[in-house]
């Protein structure tokens, strides 16, 4: 409830002042423009690959005359490997929520100067002052997504609604291999908090979840898509992204006779959140500082969104109408206001308990692979 | 034949031996499904290794976004690589592609420079472990193998550890340089690797060589830089082809190695793939690898060809 207040503080203080400084002209806002004096400058960009829009980095690069480089991890662990072993001079970086407070307490990421960055005024308000960085110290939102059921409806036959569809389907399934998301499920199939770090709660969890794995066909991450498409799985736990290429596609396709879903389930999912950072190290603070305010642009970041399909934590964006509507009035995306209370995020445990989320996942594993 | 042969009575052994026809018919018959399990094992490994390669060529020409499911023919994704191939740095390069082409030329850049310098090293290595007899021969040889069996991610971090310890000893060193990760480590770690794999072929071929042609070459007038360029090294060149070939596929693909010691602009292939997590795989990426399938395939049919000739030179 607290928080909430918090939350609600903090809306009228970013959103409301601005807003009442200025009278509201949705319309009339004008392109981004880069500031002077970065012209033949660089900036090294680290993130996954092709998770921005084709013309976001071009655009960059012409608006502000300056050379960007471009290069791809693959998960969250890999790039805090990389830091940790020294920046090799990387500017922007876009790790997930839980990493960045393991980043923050490692003392890996540079603070932002909030006063370089204007276009932070665009940022929803529920996308602010995040758990795991208060007062956007270090990151502003990059984009967000939830860990729902992608579905073959054609092979299922049915709308599925719950997680126990999920669990209890006779078909083949895949999980995702994200061991704090599906024990997250668990527990809270079980009545207990997602987050929870006592040793009997996540036993049990580890046993619902075993219990229930007799239809487990395969624990993936990020080709889920693959399965669904050749029919090896009728059901698979995915990030909604991953999987609105393949609806799309085979929506538009008049020779796919299959259709595919996405659904959060009406017991809720975790919700994650991906943020861009400015590393320790990095050679060019103040134009990775330009970067951010670009991506918050409301043009900018609504293109990145609808190119990836992912949510946007643009405000304005959404406001502006910027966001494609197919996107926009899909609830899988944008879900409405009684689902969204449902989603819950995934926050680090003490040490003790990570072990046995740890041990838990792996023996579980071990288990469905015999 | 051999039916008229098992008729034939034992010459030697008189009347006394059992003569087990049944046994003798039962060994045929699963000799005869031997023979024929021997063609067929061979057909059974190819179609294990090639089954993917060969859907992967078929799904470089398929009509979709997604990769796994045939809906008809076109060969746009071939017509994206080159456009983009030709428009590189202009403002209507697709970004996707042209990131992707970038990993590739990066690739091939690391690749070639690794084969180059771990061919040449490896091969004078081979050369000093069969021919010369120097202190410490011996750990030297076992030493060579520690590469190939310890697992990757060791000499990675390893790498990565050595590296960070020579650049901050240069950073503190001289202040107007800043020595960074790049190209250079990317390169002098598979090198590291490399150099193991074109030393073992390279002494195999070694082994084979007859040192009395060389003793030959001596007693006939010429110096020993005469001898190895004339006797030695066409000798042992289809072994050094190989050796090189197989430096160039293992640097290609190589994943772990090259992510710790990468920097700034040195995205390979491999790296850029596995970063394809979050979002859809573009379909550009089974045309990539199917042009590098073409292009590794004629550099083998080449080494193989170039064998053959000096194997017909012997």
């Amino acid at each position: 409830m607290r928080k909430l207040l918090f939350c609600l503080m903090l809306i009228t203080l970013v959103v409301g002042a601005p807003a009442l400084a200025q009278d509201a002209t949705p319309e009339a806002y004008a392109p981004w423009t880069c500031p002077e004096g970065f012209a033949g400058q660089s900036l090294n960009v680290y993130n996954w690959t092709i998770y921005i829009a084709e013309d976001t980095i071009p655009n960059f690069e012409a608006l502000c005359d300056v050379d960007v480089t471009y290069d791809n991890y693959f998960t969250n662990e890999e790039l805090l490997a990389k830091l940790q072993q020294g920046n090799p001079g990387y500017d922007v970086i876009v790790p997930s929520d839980y990493m960045i407070a393991i980043m923050i307490e490692q003392e890996l990421l540079e603070p932002i100067t909030h006063e370089n960055i204007p276009n932070m005024a665009n940022i929803s308000p529920d996308m602010l002052d995040p758990w795991y960085d208060p007062g956007n110290v270090y990151t502003v939102p990059y984009q967000w997504g939830t860990t729902g059921m992608a579905y073959n409806k054609t092979a299922v036959g049915r709308e599925l609604t719950s997680w126990n569809d999920f669990f209890g389907y006779e078909g083949n399934v895949a999980w995702l291999e994200d061991l704090r998301g599906m024990m997250g499920i668990a527990l809270v199939m079980l009545g207990f908090d997602p987050n929870s770090d006592v040793a009997e709660e996540i036993e049990a969890a580890q046993q619902y979840l075993l219990e229930n794995s007799g239809n487990v066909a395969a624990i993936v991450a990020g080709n889920s898509k693959q399965l669904l498409s050749q029919g090896e799985v009728d059901i698979a736990v995915d990030y909604n992204g991953n999987v609105f290429g393949l609806i799309a596609e085979c929506a538009a396709d008049p020779n796919c006779t299959t259709e595919y879903a996405y659904v959060i389930p009406e017991e809720g999912t975790s919700r994650w959140t991906d943020n861009l950072a400015i590393p320790v190290g990095a050679q060019n603070k103040a134009l990775a500082e330009v970067f951010l305010d670009y991506i918050l642009d409301p043009q900018v970041g609504a293109d990145i969104s609808n190119f990836v399909t992912y949510g946007s934590p643009n405000g304005k964006a959404l406001e502006l109408g910027l966001i494609l509507p197919e996107l926009l009035n899909n609830p899988a995306l944008y879900p409405p206001d009684e689902i969204r209370a449902n989603l819950w995020q995934i926050s680090p445990v003490n040490t003790d308990a990570e072990t046995l989320y740890n041990n838990a996942w792996d023996e579980l594993k071990i288990a469905i692979g015999n | 034949m051999a039916d008229s042969a098992l008729h034939s009575p034992p010459l030697h052994t008189g009347q006394e031996i059992e003569f087990d026809r049944a046994k003798i018919r039962r060994d045929m018959i699963i000799r005869r499904i031997g023979k024929v399990g021997m063609a067929f094992n061979p057909i059974f490994a190819y179609f294990f290794l090639w089954a993917p390669i060969i859907i992967l060529v078929v799904f470089s020409f398929n009509n979709a976004e997604t990769v796994s499911v045939w809906r008809g023919f076109t060969t746009q994704w071939y017509q994206n690589i080159f456009t983009n191939a030709l428009s590189a740095g202009t403002e209507s390069a697709r970004f996707s592609t042209e990131i992707m082409l970038t990993s590739v030329g990066n690739s091939l850049f690391v690749a070639l420079v690794t084969t180059i310098i771990s061919t040449v090293i490896g091969t004078m290595v081979a050369m000093s472990l069969v021919r010369g007899n120097f202190p410490g021969k011996s750990v030297m040889d076992a030493v060579l193998y520690l590469p190939v069996v310890i697992p990757e991610i060791t000499q990675a971090i390893s790498l990565a550890v050595f590296f960070r310890i020579v650049f901050d000893f240069v950073n503190n060193a001289n202040d107007g340089l800043r020595a960074a990760p790049g190209f250079g480590t990317i390169i002098i770690g598979h090198v590291a690797f490399c150099i193991s794999y074109v030393t073992i072929v390279v002494r195999a071929r070694f082994a084979d060589m007859n040192p009395r042609l060389e003793e030959a070459a001596r007693d006939l007038g010429a110096n020993e830089w005469r001898t190895f360029w004339r006797v030695t090294f066409p000798l042992i060149l289809p072994g050094v082809i190989a050796g090189g070939l197989l430096a160039f596929t293992i640097s290609l693909d190589d994943f772990i190695v090259t992510f710790f010691v990468s920097g700034i602009g040195t995205t390979t292939l491999p790296i850029f793939v596995y970063g394809l997590l979050k979002t859809r795989v573009p379909p550009e990426i089974n045309a990539i690898s199917t042009l590098m399938l073409v292009a590794s395939t004629v550099l083998v049919g080449v080494s193989l060809i170039m064998q053959g000739r000096n194997a017909g030179k012997n």
